[in-house]
């Protein structure tokens, strides 16, 4: 299985990446950008998908600081 | 007494931290694939990136096998001081509260600094006075300090802020000034600043860094300021 997470920072937790963004944007011409945050997605094949929420759990967030959302588990895609 | 200082692929500071502490007792490196901490009687997990501090800074150290010793270890009660990505590792384990987060001027910074001992009776800073002022340097690019606000009251009540910075030297934005913090039962401390490079006044201009290590043999020979 194909299954795809995401990963971002907590709301209220400050995200200096997102402000960057965020002020970088009007700067091309882009207006009306409000509450950009950048966080990051982990694509990974695994066997089995209920392992995922405790890979998040353990490593792949830190859920003192990070919120996690599995997106998506699909069938694999042939190489 | 005998430090052991651990060695991952990708530490940096290892033997500054190697030479800080053979200033104060004997010290050797101890292998992050290896689980034997030599008879070590307290423990410095050290600078550097870890495992490339791929995913989040410590997020990977944490599960080598020496760390699963040291983890024992600090149940144990034994003295396990965290600088730097040292210090992001043992958040990453828990044994210390809270963890640590992308500078707020989103840039690597390093400068000599000012920090605020805001707690002197415990083992990693009875050599200090209370509100001592320690001159050591900082350099790193997720330095931030957080924990919520529930987390902060009980650490605060605790003594568990045992550094701070100084007025006008938190440039990462940590809340509440932090620098330095220990567990509740205060033998783990963790702090960004890098005590282990303020040991010569020749390099650096300032010993300060020095006392950390002394209060900690103090503490391991039975020794009270």
């Amino acid at each position: 299985m194909r299954a795809r997470v995401l990963i971002r920072p907590k709301a209220g937790i400050l995200d200096p990446q997102g402000e960057a963004v965020e002020r970088a944007l009007p700067a091309l011409g882009f207006d009306g950008v409000t509450n950009v945050q950048v966080g990051r997605m982990v694509e990974l094949d695994i066997e089995d998908p209920w392992q995922l929420e405790s890979m998040c759990e353990r490593l792949l967030a830190n859920p003192l600081v990070e919120d996690y959302e599995i997106v998506s588990v699909e069938a694999a895609s042939k190489k | 007494m005998k430090f052991g200082v651990i060695q991952f692929p990708g530490s940096c500071d290892e033997l500054d931290a190697l030479n800080a502490a053979r200033r104060v007792g004997d010290a050797e490196l101890l292998w992050h694939g290896e689980r034997d901490l030599k008879g070590a009687d307290a423990i410095v997990v050290p600078g550097g990136f870890s495992y490339g501090d791929y995913l989040r800074a410590g997020a990977i150290a944490r599960f080598a096998p020496m760390m699963e010793t040291v983890i024992d270890f600090a149940g144990d009660g034994g003295l396990v001081l965290g600088i730097c990505n040292g210090f992001q590792v043992l958040c990453e384990a828990r044994l210390l509260p809270g963890a640590l987060l992308v500078n707020a001027n989103r840039r690597f910074t390093f400068r000599q600094l000012e920090l605020e001992v805001l707690n002197s009776g415990g083992v990693f800073t009875q050599g200090c006075a209370l509100g001592e002022r320690l001159s050591i340097p900082a350099k790193h690019s997720w330095g931030r300090y957080h924990a919520d606000g529930e987390t902060l009251a009980a650490m605060d009540r605790a003594g568990q802020i045992v550094l701070r910075y100084a007025d006008g030297e938190n440039f990462n934005g940590s809340v509440h000034d932090i620098a330095g913090v220990s567990n509740e039962r205060g033998n783990v401390l963790g702090l960004m600043p890098h005590p282990e490079h303020a040991v010569d006044e020749l390099i650096g201009g300032s010993s300060d860094g020095l006392k950390i290590f002394e209060s900690m043999r103090m503490t391991v020979e039975g020794v009270h300021a």
